[in-house]
Order: C-alpha cells, then structure tokens, then sequence
C-alpha cells in the first residue's frame, strides 16, 4: 500500500541479540516511516529528561484502533530494532486476544523476534501488568495508556490540568483520597493508582493493579508510557523513585486475592479469578503466564 | 483440572475467516462492485471520504465494502490509509466562489445573482418508501437540462460583506496547524477548529448545532448559502513556482449567517459560521457552521455556558475514530483491574458488615 514511501533506511541496533524472521516489504521497518519516529523518540527523550511529565506528540493513525494500544504501538516501533526481542502482554498474558494481535503486528511490519519468556525480551508491550519477575537494566517496559492524565476524573479539562501539574498543586488528589477514607475507612482505587514520580509530577500509572505499583519504583529498566488518543508520552527512568500516593495513618496497601494459585502455588503473584461452574465455584490463578509457566517447570523438575 | 485458554492466535484467525466469509455474504448473490458503490451509494463514500479526511471516492468506496457498510469502520481504514501517504505540500486556498455549481441554494434572499439552483436533493421529497426500487431499478428517464446560467454566482456572505453588514474574516497570513501532525492545545485557533470540524463524526456535529438551536448557546442562524460541486485545486510546486491546477474536488460549503455584534462605537455586523465538508454533505456543512459559530462565543465576547460554545467538549470528542476506539476498547479484556475492584469491594463489604453486626 506505501509503494510511495521512500526507501528505508537500513535499520540497524537494539538491545537485544534476537534474530528477526522476514518482514512486509510494504512498509518501513516497524510500520512508521523515520520521519515520525524521529518526532516519537524526540518525545520519549523529553519525557526521559523530565519524569513523569506528559509530553504532547504528533501521534499517528494507526492501522489499530485507539483505546487498543496505538500509544504503546508508537512508542514500541519508535525504540524497537531489528535485534530487539519484543514480547507483548495483555493483562499479564501473552495468548490475550489484544497481545497476540500486537505481536502478529510487529512480527509483520518488523520482522523482529518475539517471546513469551520475560527474561528473553528487550522490549516488553503491556496492558494493565507489569510482569512479576524483576526486570533489568537491558529492558524496557513500553505501557499502554488510555489515559494519561491522572487527574482527569477529577478535572477534565486538559488546560487546567496542565496548570495544575506547572504549579505542583496536587491537593485534588490528596481530597479524594482522603474523601475515600472519610468514606469507605480506606482508600477504594485499587487499580490505575496515582504514583508521584521523583517527588514532583503526579502520574498515571496507566490501569495496572495497585498491586503493581511497588514495581515501578527504582526499577532498573527504562519505562515508557504512550497514550495514542490522548497524543502524550512519559517515562520513568532507571532507578527513578516512583511513591504511591497515601497518608501516614493510612498506608499505601497494594490488593491481592488472598489465595496460593492453583497452578503453580505462587502466593506472591497478582491472580486472576476464574470461575470454574456456576454455583461459586473459582479458582485463583497466576495472572502473569510465563511466571506461572516457569514456577510448574520448575516444580515438575524437582519432583 | 483447570488449563488456562490458549490459543488465542488460532481464534484470531478463525473469527477474521468468518468474517470474511460473511462480508461476501450468500455467494449465490452476485457481489458489490467498488464502482457500484461509488456510484449508487455515493452519499455514503461521500461521509466515508469526510470523516476519513481523504478525497478519494474510489478507496472510500471500498473502504464501505471491506467495512460491511459500517461507515465509521470504513472511515478508520481510511484514515488509517492515510497516514501511511508521504506529503508533499500544501494547496492553495481553495476558492470556492469559482465552483462548478451541482446545487446552491439561499434562505436569505429570495432571488440573488446566480440564482437558486435546487440540483439533485432529497429535500420536498415525500418520504415513502418507493417499493419499485425493490422490484428491480430501471433506469429513469434522464432529468430535464437547461443551459447554466452565464451570471456568476457570487458567496451571499461576500454581498453582505460588501455593504460593511458581514463581519470580515482576517486571513493571519499564518501557516494554518495540522492537527495530525502536532496534538491540539488549548485554546485552539480558528483553522484547526474548522479542521478538526471538518473531519468530525456528522452525527455528533448534528447533536451538538442542534442543542443550540435549543437554547444551549443559541445564535440566531440563517443558512446565507449553501454551495455543492466541484472546485479546483491548485497547487504550486517549488520547482516552478506558480499554482497548477491539479485536479477537482467535490466539496459542500455552508456560510451560515448569524446574530450581530457591535457596541454605540462599531456599527453592527452579522458573523460566520462556516461548513466545508467533502463530497455532498448538507446536513453535515450545517451542522459544522452551527457549532463553528457557537464555538467563536469567546472571542465574540460573548457568555461561554452551553457544551456546544465548549472547545475542549467539543474538539475532544468529535472524532469519531478516537470515540469508537476508546469506546470499544472497553471490550478487550480487564479482568486485573476487575480483580483488583473484586477484592476491594469484599473487604469494604466485609467492614460495613462486621460494623452493622455490631
């Protein structure tokens, strides 16, 4: 369809040492001509030299709808190279129907190598998780967001809020949470669960479980945030501290179902619950697949 | 024992196989062609090439067949096309006072230079259902033609504006935004409004002017002139530099004249609200002059209530590409944060329990 394009230059580069299978030759590698991702990476450089802030960028139609990942796609085609090894994950799975339409998408437009272990990635696309084993230096962490603003349910109106964040005024946020308190007798979000990053800019840590928050704070891999629709970017740099939001009489308190997963015995893993018939009966299972995967490998090898 | 799904590839493929063969339909029914489309439901591609923001009848038309007639999935195939087209430029203005005129109409006057000229238009039609188009559509006999008028047909709004009595608009001299190439900020000047107007969901546009002629930001609107044809496009490359014309376009302009400003010291004018839309699109150029207007409150002084004067309300939301992604993406799976909401809401379940008990 892009017969026009001028011709791309030889991509070379990326993290990791994964051999990439062949691409469409229609397009540019990953999807985007260089123009664009040229304007993409000037944004995730700003984001990178200012934590947490939320850079507007020229964002792109994507052949994806919007509410579907078009930010983390972006930003995922801007960094990836040919050796990178992407693995992509939909509330934790990679065999999601979102996820595997994703992976189906770069392993078309860049031919790159994709996995499902979390230690074998370079670049990791996710909705909603972050994975449960520890990542390093050597990886990034791409997350798509629907809504970058973390105040917007508070303030809809972007102008304002853009004011808000100059002047570091943050107190709508700190009411609500203590009107949650006032309320219920405690904070009630229990995902999307506003972070400050580096002690000065509120963020949105895009809809993952509260549970995964302790996560991003100093964690060694870069974190990337693209929000297609809403046309902004952040980040999280390595080793950068990222606090939860709470009260000293009110500690943060990251949620999880209080059950060992049925598969692998993890009793430290986020779980989903899944019902198994329809007079209450439920099973609790890894929500992260390849960590459940690993920890039954490992349980199988030793018995 | 319990296996989580796999297998997610497999259904992909399994779901998009189905579809395909449902797009074709019962294969004992000869299939659509795109050239039937263009031609016979041209309306269609005509709102599919609007709200896609591309002028090509041809791709827009099969763009309604890939999408099953689902215009605002043809709409977001489009533009999804579009994005991937290299840019070589801008076009000169169009001037839309040289249009080859299909239709133009006036509510202001009852006769003007040029005349009323009623084209090819459902309006005065009565509304039954015209059961001999289903019992096979045989050509009719060919309309009635006369020789155009030779008078030129010169914008309503430009006579009202000769007379001092029609606000003129300034041209900044500024190289317009480009809302796909650099985000919206707040406020947003005149051009990208329109712009972001222009390839807005008509649906939503019709809501919004609507509300306003119910008392959400009223203002007094007549439509001046509405004009449907072809206008040219000009364009000058670097390496010549002087305009060529490069081809026509199909376009609907509606100049809506509204309520008048002025104060003891500036003599009253009438100002604009204007519609340019793609193809033949009335009901959408209307729709787009009403809520261009209404959202010109601020600077014309004038109270900021209704959504429709609102800018962020409106540009935000007009889309409807970036409404029916966010909307839908409501399908895709959130069950973590679904958990998370589970288990919080069990505990303060748990506390309001325990404390009635007590």
């Amino acid at each position: 369809m892009t017969g026009t394009t001028q011709a791309p230059s030889p991509p070379t580069g990326g993290r990791g040492s994964g051999e990439g299978g062949t691409r469409d030759p229609g397009y540019n590698f990953a999807y985007l001509d260089e123009s664009t991702k040229r304007m993409i990476r000037r944004a995730i450089l700003k984001a990178v030299a200012i934590p947490g802030h939320q850079v507007p960028f020229g964002s792109r139609e994507m052949p994806l709808p919007y509410g579907w990942g078009t930010g983390g796609i972006q930003v995922t085609a801007a960094i990836l190279g040919p050796a990178d090894v992407l693995k992509v994950i939909d509330q934790g799975a990679d065999d999601t129907t979102n996820a595997v339409s994703i992976r189906a998408f770069f392993r078309r437009v860049a031919g790159v190598a994709t996995t499902e272990r979390t230690a074998e990635a370079t670049v990791i696309q996710t909705r909603h998780r972050i994975p449960e084993r520890a990542l390093h230096e050597d990886q990034v962490l791409v997350y798509q967001v629907p809504i970058p603003e973390p105040l917007m349910r508070l303030e809809p109106r972007i102008a304002e809020t853009k004011r808000l964040h100059a002047m570091a005024d943050y107190g709508l946020m700190h009411v609500k949470l203590y009107e949650d308190i006032a309320r219920h007798g405690h904070i009630a979000t229990s995902y999307n669960y506003p972070v400050m990053v580096n002690g000065r800019y509120l963020m949105s840590p895009s809809p993952i479980p509260a549970f995964d928050n302790p996560k991003m704070d100093r964690m060694p891999a870069l974190q990337l945030f693209g929000a297609g629709r809403e046309k902004r970017i952040y980040a999280v740099p390595p080793y950068t501290p990222v606090r939860s939001l709470d009260f000293e009489d009110h500690p943060f308190r990251p949620i999880r179902a209080q059950h060992p997963c049925t598969l692998c015995g993890s009793t430290d893993s986020y779980l989903d619950e899944v019902l198994t018939d329809d007079v209450g009966g439920r099973i609790f299972v890894c929500s992260d697949t390849d960590w459940c995967g690993e920890r039954q490998q490992a349980k199988a090898a030793v018995e | 024992m319990y296996v989580a799904t796999k297998g997610g590839e497999q259904a992909i493929g399994a779901a998009h196989a189905w579809l395909d063969e449902i797009r074709r339909g019962d294969p004992a029914q000869p299939a659509i062609d795109v050239a039937q489309i263009e031609d016979q439901l041209g309306l269609a591609v005509d709102r599919v090439m609007a709200e896609g923001s591309c002028h090509d009848r041809g791709l827009a038309a099969l763009a309604v067949k890939q999408a099953r007639g689902d215009l605002i999935e043809a709409a977001f195939l489009l533009r999804a096309y579009r994005t991937t087209l290299p840019r070589f430029g801008a076009s000169a203005p169009l001037d839309t006072a040289r249009m080859a005129i299909r239709r133009r109409i006036s509510a202001t006057y009852k006769d003007l230079p040029g005349g009323q000229v009623l084209g090819p238009t459902f309006d005065y039609t009565h509304r039954l259902l015209d059961f001999r188009l289903a019992a096979g559509d045989a050509v009719p006999p060919p309309a009635p033609t006369a020789m155009p008028d030779p008078a030129p047909s010169p914008r309503v709004t430009e006579l009202l504006a000769r007379e001092g009595l029609m606000q003129r608009e300034v041209d900044a001299g500024a190289e317009p935004g480009d809302l796909t190439r650099a985000p919206l900020a707040f406020p947003a000047d005149r051009p990208l409004r329109l712009q972001a107007l222009a390839r807005g969901d008509e649906g939503f546009l019709l809501g919004l002017g609507y509300s306003t002629q119910r008392g959400y930001g009223n203002n007094h609107p007549f439509v001046g002139e509405i004009r449907v044809g072809d206008v040219a496009v000009e364009f000058t490359p670097p390496e010549l530099g002087f305009p060529v014309e490069i081809g026509e376009i199909g376009v609907t302009e509606c100049q809506m004249v509204n309520q008048f400003t002025g104060s003891r010291t500036e003599p009253p004018q009438f100002t604009r609200g204007y519609g340019l839309v793609f193809g033949h699109a009335e009901r959408k150029a209307m729709s787009m002059a009403l809520v261009d207007r209404s959202l010109r409150a601020g600077e014309l002084g004038e109270d900021t209530t209704a959504p429709a004067q609102d800018q962020e309300f409106v540009l935000y939301h007009c889309d409807n590409v970036e409404a029916t992604g966010f909307v839908e993406h409501l399908k895709l799976p959130h069950y973590v944060d679904f958990q998370s909401e589970l288990e919080n809401v069990r505990t303060m379940r748990e506390t309001a329990l325990k404390a009635a008990g007590e």
